[in-house]
């Protein structure tokens, strides 16, 4: 799909100006992509079986398409907690012992986090995505290295998919709420990491800890992918000093979409 | 001009309009409300000057003022981590690695903010230093670390408190591209400042995330327009309009909450960190 729109070797975010190589106005990008679906499948009919992710739901475009893409993570992760409760690993934690605090604190964050979006989503008028049906079958709930890694690749994945979701985000309400969510989402994140392997709150497979020798260029720093220790050029991916993973819809729900099952898999056409 | 009357409008839009001049006016810390309304009512040449000052943190900043605003907090916290370290108070092992490591980031941050101002035409500000005495009043290593919770907490809600502003497709002249980067720039400092929180607040046996349950949970760090106890997010009363029913404590929890800039330089905040 992205070879459709991009023009080759240039960085991503070039490209959102001109999603069909047309001058477009950042701002009627939305309008243009929710008014323009005609065309948008014939762009659809253009890509490899691979690209065009048959039986995906799309989670839409525009400010209400990253509402229910948010949704769709936290129905995810709400569902996760929920099953963790059915595991031996939660049933044996003492009652009152901290680790058992933790699950039941976080299975309420993210079910509150689940309803909220729906609630948002309705009172909006956006039809909220169907319930999901999660695919946990590679998660050994009965065993805590599982769950917790399991968690870990939740949360961690939860503040890269809000971290790069931002820049499609038309309304400042819309920004600001996920801004209310995600970082709750990085203290959860931390948490986990640091019940997993103590200290490894900010480890550099999601923040990026080399030292820059020199002052940094703009949007030199504002990359995607996964951190390492070496300092990064413009477009190569990589976060710049101090700052966490960013990916966008696309790419977090190919990995997200091992955890769904056949007929509730996600696509994010409109946020390539 | 009917001052009180052009006050309690402007009180009616926007509630929080005299904490603003409050905070930045020190000379009507001490009066009630109404007192401060006389005050600016007996000063009409000034009232103009404090009209623009009070929303200058809010919607008139351009990018610059937003990064040379974040580059404040960020060599408040640089400052603060280099002075707790050489404290020698940190004891080695895990709690020295973690205070190196956070440090390390707000030296990225410190960086990377001077030179993106740099590279879009500004001026990056004077360094900020944390307040000695502020410092020497809390020199132990619980003490400290409490103060660097503060500072983490206040951090992230202020970075939340600047993101709207940075929307992609807000009107301040710079190319989309550059929206792009600057909004996920911040968003990706924010989220680390998060983690930096939670791990601090482990540290101190603390819940990772702002708890109404906090040792700290009274300081103004945690107060404001929309203090972190809110329970409506988007109008819903989370507490009893959701499909399932959840605890107040609960779905405040659940959600951080913003800064605006007035409040986080408050000398209540952040503010009473500067050296």
């Amino acid at each position: 799909m992205s070879n459709h729109l991009s023009s080759g070797s240039q960085p991503l975010e070039a490209d959102l100006d001109r999603p069909l190589l047309t001058p477009i106005k950042r701002r009627s990008f939305f309008m243009y992509a929710g008014a323009t679906a005609g065309a948008t499948a014939l762009v659809l009919a253009g890509c490899s079986k691979s690209d065009s992710s048959p039986g995906t739901i799309d989670v839409g475009s525009g400010d209400g398409g990253i509402l229910n893409y948010a949704y769709a993570l936290e129905q995810l992760e709400a569902a996760f907690y929920a099953q963790i409760k059915t595991g031996t690993y939660y049933t044996g934690l003492a009652t009152g012992s901290a680790e058992k605090q933790i699950f039941d604190d976080l299975a309420l964050h993210e079910g509150i986090h689940r309803d909220f979006l729906k609630a948002a989503l309705l009172a909006n008028s956006i039809t909220p995505l169907k319930d999901l049906t999660p695919d946990f079958s590679t998660i050994n709930f009965n065993d805590r290295t599982s769950v917790l890694n399991a968690a870990q690749t939740f949360e961690d994945t939860g503040v890269a998919a809000y971290n790069g979701a931002g820049r499609f985000i038309s309304g400042n309400a819309y920004l600001a709420l996920a801004g209310k969510i995600v970082s709750v989402e990085a203290r959860h994140a931390a948490l986990i990491r640091d019940l997993r392997t103590y200290n490894t709150f900010v480890a550099s497979d999601v923040v990026n800890t080399f030292t820059p020798s020199a002052p940094a260029v703009a949007g030199q720093y504002a990359g995607e992918g996964t951190p390492n220790t070496t300092p990064n050029t413009q477009g190569n991916g990589n976060p710049g000093p101090g700052q966490e993973r960013s990916k966008r819809p696309p790419v977090i729900l190919q990995a997200v979409n091992n955890f769904l099952a056949s007929g509730s898999k996600l696509s994010a056409n409109s946020f390539a | 001009m009917n001052f009180f009357a052009i006050l309690d409008q402007l009180a009616t839009a926007d509630p929080d309009v005299l904490g603003r001049f409050d905070s930045r006016r020190a000379v009507f810390k001490h009066l009630g409300s109404a007192a401060r309304r006389a005050a600016l009512a007996a000063t009409p040449l000034l009232v103009g000057g404090l009209f623009k000052k009070a929303y200058a943190g809010t919607n008139a900043d351009t990018p610059i003022d937003i990064l040379n605003y974040a580059l404040a907090l960020e060599y408040l916290e640089q400052d603060f981590y280099a002075k707790f370290i050489a404290s020698g108070l940190v004891p080695a092992g895990a709690p020295a690695t973690a205070m190196a490591k956070i440090k390390q980031h707000e030296d990225g941050h410190v960086n990377l903010l001077k030179g993106v101002i740099t590279t879009l035409g500004g001026t990056p500000r004077a360094m900020v230093q944390f307040k000695q005495s502020v410092f020497d009043a809390n020199k132990t290593y619980a003490g400290l670390l409490g103060v660097a919770q503060l500072l983490e907490d206040t951090g992230v809600r202020a970075y939340k408190g600047r993101a709207a502003e940075l929307v992609v497709g807000a009107s301040n002249g710079l190319p989309s591209s550059t929206q792009v980067s600057l909004l996920t720039t911040a968003l990706q400092i924010h989220s680390v400042e998060a983690r930096h929180a939670a791990h601090i607040r482990l540290l101190r046996g603390q819940t990772p995330w702002v708890s109404n349950s906090d040792d700290l949970a009274a300081n103004a760090t945690y107060s404001g327009a929309t203090p972190e106890a809110t329970t409506i997010q988007s109008n819903v009363d989370l507490p009893t309009k959701l499909a399932a029913t959840y605890s107040a404590a609960d779905v405040a929890a659940a959600f951080d909450e913003a800064l605006t800039p007035a409040e986080v330089l408050d000398a209540s905040r952040a503010g009473g960190l500067i050296q």
